[in-house]
């Protein structure tokens, strides 16, 4: 099912099945060039399937952005361990709702980009880590799994080949943490989702102590499309080192919000105007998210002349991420929308190492005293000070995620942290009790 | 401890999809889904779990306190989990979580006195395209307004 109304302005190669008839069905799947880049697969050698992978310029899309080529290479394929194939599609890195539409619309070229993967890194087993609110997923690619077997694209002796794979689904049960790759396995093998230590990277040492190759869903989701019109095709859609496209989930204050799919390199001002129908109420940008909460906050300035890539995103002090926008109007509170943000990391952070642990709840309490009209002048730079001492000293990447917006929240809006100090209350409450009346 | 046939083969299924010796990974899909079915993770439920999957029991208690989604005590019939994340603040979900709360009497993780509704103010559903977003027990609901969410609770106090 489509949640919103697609926007000609996008280009639609992993979306191209979403509002087709049944389009999670293996028969619309095979109706409209289903695993044939399977069959195309299994002809090729996995060198020349990574060869491929490389060439597509395809970026992971979980939120860092590594090259996926360059990930499936690393795992030993020589190596005795048996090797695994694993979904994280687990999303839930706030403002993010792309795997999902993705999954429900598609399940199937899920399956394929696993296969795919599986024959570049010789594995025989793959599992979807899905979380636990995505439960209707579950449903979904039970059944495509299912259909899968049946039509001998999954088990044994796949198309007549040598070739076996096994796919199986994973529930999580509410954990942000799990998304984490490491934590994510942590949380596969039925531990608490600790992050682990690296190196090793779980390409070498990931689900079950073996060699893993570890993709967001919509990173496995390009992989048919790639082999099927080539990695030169794919690249060719983006910009020089970003192929194809991205999934964008565009929320907050537009007009036409939903998730489009958009070339690599696409103008901020157009997604925003043009994809979006413009602001709300015809009101002006006051900040911008590019790609989930983690993500340090841009301003509308910041925001000319940009494009979404990771090297443009970059250039600005910021990230592509996964692909969750958020527009804000002018009269958003920028302290109330630091205090969510830290709402949230400090009630995800897994508590496992201290700067994440006490930084995230300090920060947490700070803000809510600030943002209450409680604040002190010194506040401002402690917000500032106690962000700053997390970056880079945690265990895993949480600690920046909560950091990073923080620390540019309050560098780039501290004349809203001023407007709030003395006991005033917050300025905006009343201009968002209007915005809602 | 026994449970439905549907839930038995889903046991069975989950108890073969690791490797030899891994079935440990089992434990945490068999709780949420035996939760599903039982209606929140008892004492009992804990011990069967151990059990079939070979572990200590303060093994899979100590797994169950990390993830949000297991909970020791019953929640309502209807569990209707508000979204208050990033997305949906700006659209209006803090209101609708007020309005919810007043509305029912009740707070974060409470139950109304008669069973039927608990409420939850949760973190990103990845709805937020389409927010404010609220589940009802699995059950998105998107682009939610406070009548909307009227009718919607005024639905779950009549459904048995
Ligand atoms: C705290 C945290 C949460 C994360 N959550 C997710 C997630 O929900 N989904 C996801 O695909 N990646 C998530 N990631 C990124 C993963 O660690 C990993 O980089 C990614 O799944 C790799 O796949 P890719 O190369 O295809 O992007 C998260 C990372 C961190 C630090
Ligand atoms: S922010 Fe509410 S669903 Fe994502």
């Amino acid at each position: 099912m489509l949640y919103n109304e697609p926007s000609p302005l996008e280009v639609r190669v992993l979306s191209r099945r979403f509002g087709l008839p049944n389009s999670a069905s293996i028969d619309t799947y095979l109706a409209t060039d289903g695993y044939k880049a399977l069959r195309k697969a299994l002809e090729m050698k996995p060198e020349e399937i990574i060869e491929e992978v490389k060439t597509s310029n395809l970026r992971g899309r979980g939120g860092a952005g590594f090259s996926t080529g360059m990930k499936w290479s690393f795992v030993p394929r020589t190596s005795p361990k048996p090797k695994y194939i694993v979904v994280n599609a687990d999303e839930s890195e706030p403002v993010t709702c792309k795997d999902r539409v993705l999954i429900e619309n598609d399940p199937h070229q899920l399956i394929e980009g696993m296969l795919i993967a599986a024959l570049a890194a010789d594995a025989h087993a793959g599992y979807i880590y899905i979380r636990g609110e995505y439960r209707y997923l579950i449903d979904i690619l039970d059944t495509a799994i299912a259909e899968a077997y049946q039509h001998g694209y999954l088990g044994k002796n796949i198309l007549g080949t040598s070739f076996s794979f096994d796919a199986y689904t994973h529930t999580g049960a509410g954990a942000y943490e799990c998304g984490e790759e490491s934590a994510l396995l942590e949380s596969l093998e039925g531990k608490r989702g600790i992050p682990r230590i690296r190196p090793p990277f779980p390409a070498v040492v990931g689900a079950f102590q073996c060699p893993t190759v570890l993709n967001n869903v919509e990173t496995y989701c390009a992989a048919p499309a790639i082999i099927r019109d080539g990695g030169a095709a794919f690249a060719a859609l983006g910009v020089p080192k970003a192929g194809g496209t991205k999934l964008t989930c565009l929320t907050g204050h537009v007009n036409k919000p939903g998730v489009y799919e958009l070339p690599l390199g696409f103008s901020v001002d157009k997604m925003i105007n043009e994809v979006g129908g413009g602001i709300r109420g015809g009101k002006k940008l006051k900040a911008f998210i590019p790609g989930g909460s983690s993500c340090p906050v841009l301003t509308a300035a910041e925001c000319e002349g940009l494009t979404m890539d990771y090297d443009a995103m970059a250039k600005r002090k910021t990230m592509l991420g996964s692909g969750g926008v958020v527009i804000m109007d002018e009269d958003t509170c920028m302290v109330k929308v630091a205090l969510r943000i830290m709402r949230f990391y400090a009630h995800e952070s897994c508590g496992w190492c201290i700067p994440c642990r006490e930084g995230t709840s300090w920060l947490r309490k700070t803000l809510v005293r600030f943002h209450d009209g409680m604040g002190q002048r010194d506040d401002i730079g402690l917000i500032g000070d106690l962000a700053k001492n997390m970056l880079g000293r945690t265990f895993c990447p949480l600690g920046d995620a909560a950091a990073l917006p923080t620390i540019s929240i309050v560098e780039k809006w501290a004349a809203e942290f001023e407007a709030h100090l003395n006991g005033r209350p917050c300025p905006y409450e009343n201009v968002s009790q209007l915005v809602m009346a | 401890m026994t449970f439905s046939p549907e839930l038995e083969a889903k046991f069975d299924k989950l108890l073969k999809s690791y490797p030899p010796g891994r079935q440990r990974a089992a434990m945490v899909p068999m709780l949420l889904f035996a939760q599903d079915e039982v209606g929140s993770v008892t004492r009992e439920l804990v011990d069967e779990v151990a059990k079939r999957v070979g572990v200590q029991a303060l093994q899979v208690d100590e797994v169950i306190t990390y993830y949000s989604m297991l909970h020791r005590k019953p929640l309502g019939k209807h569990h209707v989990q508000i979204c208050t994340n990033i997305s949906c603040l700006l659209t209006g979900g803090e209101e609708l979580w007020k309005h919810a709360c007043a509305k029912l009497g009740i707070g974060h993780k409470e139950v109304t006195p008669d069973g039927r509704i608990s409420l939850e103010e949760v973190e990103c559903i990845g709805a937020c395209s389409w927010a404010p977003a609220l589940q009802v027990n699995y059950d998105f609901h998107h682009q939610v307004t406070p009548e909307k969410l009227d009718q919607l609770l005024d639905r779950l106090r009549k459904l048995t």
